[in-house]
């Protein structure tokens, strides 16, 4: 894998790369890994700092919300779902955060709170979509609605967060080596990834997870407890559209019912970057990793430019979404 | 109270979905038309409760005024970018992109007018709205080359224009919330002729003409067929390409008119809001009316019915006291309630439950 990212060498390397053929099942990961390096790298080219570690380390800092949220996206997407309601549950999450926070609850007990409001609503549209056989675009659209207005009725207005111990692991520096430092956030969304990855290549429920997304009524057939995993999915992608919520609240200390409007897009967009098929059942977690980063890398990209606008930054992911889709198409076209 | 018309708001609002009733309603009559019809009569019935003279229109300056008219206005945009939702979704396609759609239709609109030479004229106007026209068709052709020539799912292939298109909108408008004076244009959104908004009877002119297209002519059964089996409709000679590319050039047309009413209703266009949610807000119109996501039916007259329904409930909320951001919770709740009436599964609850497996994922 890594002897095909560095395509620079001579002839018989050359035959080597040429003769060497990646399962296919790595193939859209490995495509997303070598545009991530090559953007990365040519940024370093073009702006001066741009190769700085403390960029791709403020890179992780600042999408690592979205990690999470992807991450919970591709248990959906693996399954051949989808999940529209994230970008609310992460507005509602902030709410619920300060909110409870500032009627005097204690952190553990407001964390809590948010979480398991999270996955519960998300259980409830798991439900939906399992036992009344709503589809999962029309019942995480209803969740989209239910969070947003559920973080609308909290206040209309924004609710700073002023807890110590909150504020203290959101702005407190982890030094990694000499000047370079993470924040909480990115170790809490490594974790996610980490533990995410582990369930989906070495459990039961993960393996459930791909047979569904295979073929749900084979996996069915074949025993597996499709009921559980299926409402399973849903309930894990609205944990972690919660805890989302709490790395956002991370980054931007309040409350607010207009946060992360649209983030589902993201998160969407990068599980397919990443190289996770939306008809299921094919991709792996590290690729919505890597996706998130391809897509903080164009922002970044921006706005060490300077002279781009911000909207040029939606105009670039559409590009890049359409040439993975097509990427995609055409492999899935060539593999029967 | 003499020029208090009580005999004619009965007219407006119910009997709204007449025009398309006579090919539609042999068909539609029962379960599906039913609840969505009794939604909305239900909801206008806590409306007269809470306020008496809700339905009550008057006739001031040579137009009809009042809530029942303004609710038929405020329904145009939602109604238009349903219509051509209904259709995509006949095909077992949907179409997110159709907010940015509407962005862009401004925005295109709103620059052309702003850089004219005469701003105010009504040529300028009508050049402006066809440019706008024009891109909204060329983005629907991209749309449509996606979906029937690529073979991308719908969904994907129009959330590339959904993430893109807001950009691009922000692109032609180079960022500024632009600002126009022109009195054709904005006698777009709230002129009226014969006593009745422009809009809406643009809305409605469109979905009679869509239902006469679709229901008269074999064009309803193809696209029909297409839904239920691209394949098998190809291979029994339906054009299962050509119709596919049509219904996405026909909803982006439709969401470009809708953005242009959006438009000309504030007078100026902000990339970033025009037309945020509506396709959510579309295909939330075209469910209640009993088009399923699964493809294969469409209902136009249910359309009618659910952005009806939606654009009351939005000026429901606040006529009973109830704060207008709850809007986003009785929308869920709608939505729930409405999937849970039209599943089979839901109603033969009572009885064994057997988890059937749905075929495949359709969106």
């Amino acid at each position: 894998m890594s002897a095909a990212v560095a395509t620079v060498g001579t002839t018989s390397l050359w035959d080597r790369i040429r003769t060497y053929s990646p399962p296919p099942r790595f193939l859209p990961l490995i495509v997303t890994i070598a545009l991530f390096a090559g953007m990365f790298g040519a940024g370093s080219v073009r702006y001066e700092n741009f190769g700085d570690p403390q960029v791709f380390l403020s890179l992780m800092i600042n999408n690592a919300h979205l990690i999470v949220l992807a991450v919970g996206m591709t248990f959906v997407i693996l399954t051949g779902g989808i999940d529209l309601s994230v970008g609310s549950v992460v507005a509602m999450s902030t709410m619920i955060l300060a909110k409870t926070l500032q009627s005097g609850w204690s952190l553990p007990a407001a964390i809590l709170a948010v979480l398991v409001i999270a996955t519960l609503l998300g259980t409830v549209m798991g439900l939906l979509i399992h036992y009344f056989d709503i589809q999962p675009f029309i019942a995480t659209l209803a969740g989209l609605f239910l969070a947003r207005g559920v973080a609308y009725l909290i206040s209309i207005e924004s609710i700073p967060i002023t807890n110590e111990t909150f504020m203290k692991w959101a702005y407190e520096p982890l030094t990694l080596w000499s000047t370079y430092w993470i924040r909480w956030s990115v170790v809490v969304a490594l974790v996610t990834v980490a533990v995410a990855a582990y369930v989906l290549a070495f459990t039961r429920f993960g393996r459930t997870v791909y047979a569904i997304g295979g073929n749900e009524s084979s996996a069915m057939l074949m025993g597996l407890r499709v009921a559980v995993v299926k409402v399973g999915v849903y309930a894990v992608s609205g944990f972690c559209a919660g805890l989302g919520g709490l790395l956002f609240a991370l980054n931007t200390p309040s409350g607010n019912s207009l946060h992360a409007v649209g983030m589902e897009l993201d998160a969407i967009a990068a599980a397919v970057i990443g190289g996770i098929l939306l008809s299921g059942g094919r991709g792996y977690v590290v690729g919505a990793l890597v996706g998130v980063l391809v897509l903080g890398v164009i922002q970044t990209f921006i706005t060490f430019d300077g002279t781009l606008t911000s909207w040029w930054t939606r105009i670039a992911i559409g590009v890049l979404l359409l040439v993975f889709v097509v990427i995609q198409r055409l492999m899935t076209r060539r593999q029967p | 109270m003499t020029d208090t018309l009580t005999p004619p708001p009965a007219a407006p609002a119910p009997e709204r979905p007449e025009p398309t009733r006579p090919g539609v309603v042999s068909r539609f009559v029962g379960s599906t038309l039913l609840w969505p019809i009794l939604a909305l009569l239900l909801l206008l019935v806590v409306n007269v409760v809470a306020t008496p003279s809700f339905l009550n229109v008057r006739i001031q300056d040579g137009h009809l005024y009042g809530n029942v008219i303004d609710i038929a206005r405020n329904s145009a945009p939602v109604l238009l970018v349903a219509l051509g939702m209904t259709l995509i979704i006949a095909t077992r396609g949907i179409d997110l992109s159709v907010g940015a759609i509407a962005a862009i239709a401004g925005a295109v609109a709103c620059t052309r007018l702003v850089g004219a030479a005469d701003e105010g004229a009504v040529t300028t106007a009508i050049m402006a709205c066809t440019w706008a026209l024009a891109v909204c068709v060329l983005l629907g052709l991209w749309n449509g080359f996606l979906v029937s020539v690529l073979g991308i799912q719908p969904i994907i292939a129009t959330l590339v224009l959904m993430v893109a298109g807001r950009g691009l909108a922000m692109l032609v408008t180079d960022g500024q919330i632009t600002t126009v004076h022109n009195e054709t244009f904005s006698d777009l959104a709230t002129g009226y002729v014969l006593g009745l908004p422009i809009a809406s009877l643009i809305a409605v002119g469109m979905v009679v003409a869509a239902a006469v297209l679709t229901r008269r002519t074999a064009l309803g059964m193809l696209i029909e067929a297409v839904g239920i089996n691209p394949e098998a409709s190809r291979l029994a000679g339906v054009r299962a390409r050509t119709i596919i590319w049509t219904v996405y050039v026909f909803g982006a047309f439709c969401a470009g008119l809708a953005g242009l009413i959006i438009a000309a209703n504030t007078n100026s266009v902000n990339a970033n809001s025009l037309g945020l949610w509506i396709e959510l807000d579309a295909i939330l119109a075209v469910v209640i009316g009993g088009t399923a996501l699964t493809g294969g039916k469409f209902s136009l007259a249910g359309t009618l019915v659910g952005a009806l329904f939606i654009t009351t409930l939005a000026r429901t909320i606040p006529n009973v006291g109830i704060p207008s951001e709850a809007n986003y919770l009785f929308k869920a709740v709608v939505v729930v309630a409405v999937c849970l009436l039209q599943s089979p599964r839901a109603r033969a609850a009572l009885r064994v439950r057997r988890p059937a497996v749905s075929k495949g994922n359709p969106v």
